[in-house]
């Protein structure tokens, strides 16, 4: 899809290359995100995609393209970018701001209308928005457009540069779950810039560190966090987040219980309770012949319809939290712990049951985390 | 008031006439300084804002030499009649309106520059549907400032027989007659404040919506 060969940029009048001898391959649909401290070339790694700046020396190819053999103009059309500053024009409404590309490309005002009609619902803003002007929506509304805008013409490979960065904390947290949701639903290449790290984490198929204009380490979050390369990716993690960072990058599948207890929906009563007495436990999870998650049944609940029904899905809760097995359990705890219930069901993207992690799978995690860093800092004692 | 009223009945043509000769100089003036200051505006944001600056300043100290100079300057070049005057008109309407063109794009946001250049925009889309469109006010602000101003000067095309209003307060100068100068500068203060009074209504008007406060 992307790959940069060699690629060299030195800006007139500094003594160091910005962007030494690049090399690196990006694949259809990644979600690449280069980080480094500012002034590491990240930026203008990026820049030099769409041609905003030119390499001094070294081949981009975008689809075995080279970039430089293209004109720059149609090159930045079928390049979809999103800028920290948010950059909507004030003077064209939220419809002609998501436009804008349609417009240069000469889509007719039906096509323009309807596409921007299709893109504000993925992002749940109310079809009248298009009609306002941008400086009526908030931060976080103005960038969900700034996005939108990128995607307009559906260019198969976004450019992100800080596109969160200026953004609320919370704000950025739901923009960042939203923004992952949707290129996971639209398979889009996503080369995304950030000095955050907790967002590198969060958002990357693949994190590209970067320092004075050299790779120094690329791979999987999960990578990059168990095996830094050297001191200055280390320091650049962050001590505390190595530490923590089982339950960064750890998804529920990982630690879950494979094996849940379970019931069919079909089930009588009776055969509910003797589940609970033989396998010691006071709830079940209940599922249909091909496994898809449906509730759960307690025993107060047996208990107090026993006499009035006969079978588990007459009396079973439906409405029951379930977490995706993708999911990271840093998400996964915060939500559990806070929701205050024991236990919580793993399901697949079809909400078909996977698992379970209860508070006791918790335990052991915690526990685990702290006794690892007891025999560790024990060793150092001695 | 009696005397005012007789020179208004035996100069009512004339007056007339002359007005029209005044509005023709001053509009022509304007007309020229926009075709030629607001391309040259955007093209100084195109350059190091450094030799920008210089050659705005050149044009400024050509606007501090006194106009009749200019006027009396321009004769030996382009003689005597309404063309001398309605170019020593044009060159003080430039600097106004060549500043605030440059200034007006220079103050749009360069990220909106950016996004739009991201997003593949040409330099001229980018000049034509962000940068105009937001330095707009500015730029008629400017232009507005010109024609109030160059209205007032054009008395002096009379010097150089352009003609206009200025040819009664000449006359009335030289024939020692006070109410033929009013006659000419009444008239010239009037269409002074309507010009001020339409640019500012075509401001409103052309300044893109959500930008109005």
């Amino acid at each position: 899809m992307l790959e940069f060969k060699e690629v060299t940029k030195q800006f007139e009048g500094n003594d160091y290359p910005s962007v030494h001898k690049l090399n690196l391959k990006i694949e259809r649909g990644e979600f690449v995100v280069f980080i480094g401290p500012s002034g590491c070339g990240k930026t203008t790694t990026m820049k030099m995609i769409n041609r905003l700046i030119e390499p001094s020396s070294g081949e981009i190819l975008v689809d075995g393209v080279n970039v430089l053999k293209q004109n720059a103009v149609q090159l930045r059309r079928s390049i979809g970018y999103v800028i920290q500053q948010i950059g909507l024009m004030p003077h064209m409404t939220v419809g002609e701001n998501i436009s804008l590309v349609g417009s240069l490309l000469k889509w007719n005002k039906e096509k323009q209308q309807k596409r921007a009609k299709e893109l504000i619902s993925l992002v749940d803003l109310p079809e009248e928005y298009l009609n306002r002007y941008p400086h009526e929506l908030s931060g976080g509304q103005q960038q969900r457009i700034g996005v939108l805008r990128a995607l307009a013409v559906n260019p198969p490979l976004i450019l992100m540069d800080e596109p969160f960065g200026a953004l609320d904390p919370i704000t950025r947290d739901s923009l960042q779950e939203e923004f992952k949701k949707l290129q996971r639903e639209m398979d889009k290449t996503i080369v995304f810039v950030t000095h955050d790290m907790d967002e590198a984490i969060k958002l990357a198929d693949k994190i590209v560190i970067m320092n004075k204009g050299e790779i120094v380490q690329a791979g999987t979050p999960d990578d990059i966090l168990r095996h830094p390369a050297n001191e200055f990716v280390e320091d650049f993690i962050g001590k505390d987040r190595l530490l923590e960072s089982r339950p960064e990058v750890t998804r529920v599948e990982q630690i879950m219980n494979p094996n849940p207890i379970t019931i069919e929906e079909e089930s009588s009563l009776k055969e509910a309770i003797q589940k609970m007495h033989a396998k010691r436990v006071d709830s079940l999870l209940v599922v249909d012949e091909s496994g898809i998650l449906k509730g759960y049944v307690d025993i107060e609940m047996i208990d107090s319809n026993y006499k009035k029904k006969n079978q588990v899905y007459e009396v079973m809760d439906t409405a029951k939290y379930a977490v995706d097995k993708n999911s990271l359990l840093r998400d996964t705890m915060y939500r559990m712990l806070r929701s205050g219930s024991s236990y919580v069901p793993v399901v697949t993207d079809n909400n078909k049951l996977a698992g379970i992690v209860t508070r006791a799978t918790l335990a052991d995690m915690v526990y685990n985390t702290i006794w690892g860093d007891e025999t560790a800092e024990g060793s150092a004692i001695e | 008031m009696q005397t005012m009223m007789d020179t208004l009945s035996s100069y009512g043509w004339d007056l007339l006439d002359k007005t029209g000769e005044h509005l023709y100089i001053s509009i022509a003036a304007i007309v020229l300084g926009v075709l030629v200051a607001v391309p040259l505006g955007i093209l100084l944001t195109r350059i190091p804002s450094k030799a920008a600056d210089r050659f705005i300043s050149f044009v400024g100290i050509l606007q501090t030499v006194p106009s009749l100079a200019i006027l009396a300057f321009l004769m030996p070049f382009l003689g005597v009649g309404v063309v001398p005057a309605i170019i020593a008109l044009f060159i003080y309407s430039v600097l106004p309106i060549l500043r605030n063109t440059y200034t007006g794009v220079m103050e749009v946001n360069t990220s909106l520059k950016e996004a739009g250049k991201g997003m593949g925009m040409s330099t001229f889309e980018i000049i034509r549907k962000v940068e105009l469109p937001l330095a707009l006010p500015v730029i008629m602000s400017g232009i507005r400032f010109a024609t109030v101003y160059l209205i007032g000067w054009a008395t002096l095309a009379a010097f150089i027989g352009g003609g206009g209003l200025g040819d009664l307060i000449f006359d009335g100068l030289n024939l020692y007659k006070p109410e033929l100068i009013v006659l000419g500068t009444v008239p010239a203060t009037i269409l002074a404040l309507i010009a001020n009074g339409l640019l500012s209504l075509l401001e409103k008007g052309l300044t893109p919506k959500a930008l109005i406060k």
